[in-house]
């Protein structure tokens, strides 16, 4: 799901960075207000931890890969806006040092990635919730948080691909970038990650989510707020 | 560090030394780049010709490690693998010390 560079007309990639840039602003402010010193190592383990989730490659056999990215996880332990930024600190090396997303394309990138999915998937995470503090709500919450916040992600990603003939292309109507129509790229991102990177986003989510919910449940910010 | 911090770093560094996953099992079932991140090489073959703006700004950026790899495109799997792992590890050094700088500017100080 990482745009490389060249995928994106400057009319596409240019608002996207001015709404990330926005959004890292809003993150940071919000950031320096509620998150005390104990809570850094866990910003630097979700950076960590969506860097090398998005390294494990799953394979389409004999078609595509995609990946897990942890930005629903993230959401729902750390909030949000903490997740925007965990998520984006991942992405932008990744973009500088190993050219898994393109320069041009950060914002665009964090934008699918780091704010589409932590949002959605903190969204989706306290609807399923609902009052339950415990149980097996709570997982399905966790797996949902995850396969939605994911595949949102991947959906936003396609429409940024698809519009591309439509609004960047020579006068013959050559395709001037990313060369799919909407109608090419939603159906391929969507279906791939409905169908199994999402699925693997869910259980990632719901493992880790454990694991907290076990070892460290006053971090769990959502559970701790009802407290 | 907590304890329980502690077995989280640790857990993550395992998860550095399992990323080579991430090379072998695509390569095993046969499958190929992401939708929508093809090289310009791929594009060429897929559609026939290379879009005049893709052509431009796609190899704008040098990045140091390309794709997690050490060893360039006709790298063997081995030299892949011990890639994927020291990117990994490099990849968890510059988050902790960007999310370390970061936090200095912003957090206040807890006595």
């Amino acid at each position: 799901m990482h745009i490389p560079d060249g995928y994106l007309s400057p009319q596409t990639y240019i608002p996207l960075y001015g709404v990330s840039f926005a959004f890292w602003g809003i993150a940071l402010k919000k950031i320096k207000k509620e998150l005390s010193a104990k809570h850094v190592p866990y910003l630097a383990m979700g950076a960590a931890f969506s860097f090398l989730i998005m390294m494990f490659n799953i394979p389409v056999p004999g078609g595509t890969t995609g990946h897990a990215v942890g930005g629903g996880i993230i959401a729902v332990l750390l909030g949000p806006w903490t997740a925007v930024i965990a998520v984006s600190l991942g992405l932008i090396i990744q973009a500088i040092v190993f050219g898994d997303g393109g320069i041009t394309a950060i914002g665009a990138n964090c934008f699918n990635m780091a704010i589409v999915m932590p949002f959605v998937s903190y969204w989706v995470f306290n609807l399923v919730k609902g009052n339950a503090t415990q149980g097996k709500r709570l997982s399905i919450a966790a797996f949902l948080s995850g396969y939605c916040g994911l595949s949102a992600a991947a959906v936003i990603t396609a429409v940024e691909f698809g519009i591309q003939p439509l609004i960047a292309h020579a006068p013959d109507g050559t395709p001037l970038y990313a060369p799919y129509p909407l109608s090419i790229a939603v159906p391929a991102m969507a279906l791939e990650h409905l169908l199994l990177f999402s699925i693997v986003e869910g259980m990632v989510t719901v493992m880790v989510f454990n694991y907290f919910s076990k070892h460290e449940p006053d971090l769990v910010r959502t559970l701790a707020r009802e407290a | 560090m907590t304890s329980f911090q502690k077995k989280t770093w640790i857990g993550l560094f395992i998860m550095a030394l399992l990323t080579p996953l991430g090379v072998v099992l695509p390569k095993w079932f046969n499958a190929e780049d992401a939708w929508g991140e093809w090289g310009i090489d791929k594009i060429e073959k897929l559609l026939g010709y290379i879009p005049a703006g893709m052509k431009k700004v796609s190899e704008i950026w040098k990045a140091p490690i390309p794709d997690y790899n050490f060893g360039g495109e006709s790298a063997s799997m081995a030299t892949r693998i011990a890639s994927y792992i020291i990117s990994g590890v490099i990849g968890i050094l510059l988050i902790s010390i960007a999310a370390y700088a970061l936090s200095k500017f912003l957090v206040k100080r807890e006595k």
